[in-house]
């Protein structure tokens, strides 16, 4: 598919890619592609300029504080994230890592663009709700971060707003974690997904069901089913999956995410 | 814009626009219609190609993100006009039919095998896991890279 006409950048260095989202209405920041590309060949989205992110080494790497926290750049990818020692600190990131799409997209897609791209189907948004991930965004106005349960305001849509960047990534530590999917496919787009990370309380969060992760505390696997029965969920209804059928998935997949997460203890 | 890559060896200067793929660049421009488009959409892995030794799908990749890299495609493997083993562990194992979707297989092989020489054969089902194929079913396929790891 030949794409809308576009302009192209490669800045160098972080502040140049937040100067050039900042001065164009119509840029988008091109992370692995492996949505926007895709998005842009459908007309679903037909930015102006793409900045192109892939050669700030200012966002890769991946490093391990004395603390056990986990600091991750925007622009590593899942097979970096699968293979580093550092991330294997908070081994979840590389086992839910392992589960997106396949070798070749694993190999560009990245933590960032999946996280901004705030798709409801992806598996990193609750995954970084649950476990009480540090968004690090900059912008023209400096640096800030945003906690990952009010990073994620809507489809598509995050707390990085026009013109500011995504650039870390912490998490901080923790083992006992868990991620439970139902998929078309082996590995494929999530129809109901869940992580969960147990610290005393079960924290669960909710994907696809909603346009944000949904969020719940519960104990042990039977309170987690009862608090998704609560949480009068309201999931869309597709081809592959009723509204019902996703309330009773939720349900089940919340389930296995906390046993799994129990296990690890 | 200016990209300049090395493509199974040789050196290719050209002048490109930004919204040129990468699998259009390579079978459009430089005329290595080896790698395949399938679906466009980013499922099928047939225009799958490794970029400094990285297996990727060129259908989801810019020509301008290539530059300076060292592409390896599916014209490359065989040597001298001899199929390479992997090549030949394909054939042998009748591992194709249309074969469209072959190139892609054969990249994707050649990535697992450079990482993990004698993969089990889960490892290789998910080895090619981003790789579809509509006529064998995939188990001739498994067996040809299983016995060509061998």
């Amino acid at each position: 598919m030949l794409l809308r006409e576009v302009e192209y950048a490669r800045p160098a260095s972080v502040e140049e890619a937040v100067r050039l989202l900042s001065e164009h209405d119509g840029a988008r920041a091109l992370a692995g592609g492996q949505t926007l590309i895709n998005v842009m060949k459908a007309r679903a989205a037909s930015p102006d300029v793409l900045i192109d992110l892939n050669r700030l080494d200012e966002l890769k790497g991946i490093d391990l504080s004395s603390d056990g926290t986990v600091s991750i750049g925007a622009m590593v990818t899942y097979s970096e994230l699968m293979a580093s020692a550092e991330a294997r600190a908070r081994p979840i990131l590389g086992e839910v890592s392992a589960q997106i799409a396949d070798v070749q997209v694993r190999n560009r897609g990245t933590i960032g663009g999946n996280v901004c791209s705030n798709d409801p189907t992806n598996h990193l948004p609750p995954l970084m709700v649950a476990l009480g991930a540090t968004m690090h965004i900059t912008g023209q106005n400096g640096d800030r971060t945003v906690p990952a349960d009010e990073f994620f305001l809507g489809v598509y849509m995050t707390a990085a707003g026009p013109g500011e960047l995504l650039t870390k990534i912490t998490v901080p530590p923790g083992k006992s974690d868990g991620f439970a999917s139902v998929t078309i496919g082996r590995d494929g787009t999530c129809i109901v997904n869940a992580a969960a990370s147990v610290n005393g309380r079960a924290r669960v969060a909710l994907g696809c069901v909603d346009a944000v992760p949904v969020v719940l505390e519960a104990d042990g696997a039977d309170g987690v089913r009862e608090a998704v029965r609560n949480a009068n969920l309201d999931p869309p209804s597709d081809v592959h999956a009723s509204a019902d059928y996703r309330r009773h998935l939720a349900e089940v997949v919340a389930a296995r995410a906390v046993q799994q997460a129990e296990g690890k203890r | 814009m200016d990209a300049k890559v090395t493509v199974n060896g040789q050196t290719y200067e050209r002048d490109v626009e930004p919204r040129k793929l990468l699998i259009h660049f390579l079978r459009d421009d430089l005329d290595l219609t080896g790698s395949h488009i399938g679906c466009d959409t980013g499922n099928c892995g047939a225009c799958s190609v490794l970029v400094d030794g990285v297996l990727v799908k060129s259908c989801m990749m810019l020509a301008v993100q290539a530059d300076g890299a060292t592409i390896e495609t599916v014209e490359g493997l065989a040597q001298d006009g001899e199929l390479n083993t992997l090549q030949q562990s394909f054939s042998d194992h009748h591992a194709l039919q249309c074969g469209y979707c072959t190139p892609g297989m054969l990249m994707s092989a050649t990535a697992l095998l450079r990482d993990n020489a004698h993969p089990s054969e889960d490892e290789i089902r998910k080895g090619i896991q981003g790789n579809i194929c509509r006529c064998t079913g995939y188990v001739n396929i498994v067996e040809a890279i299983r016995a060509a790891s061998a």
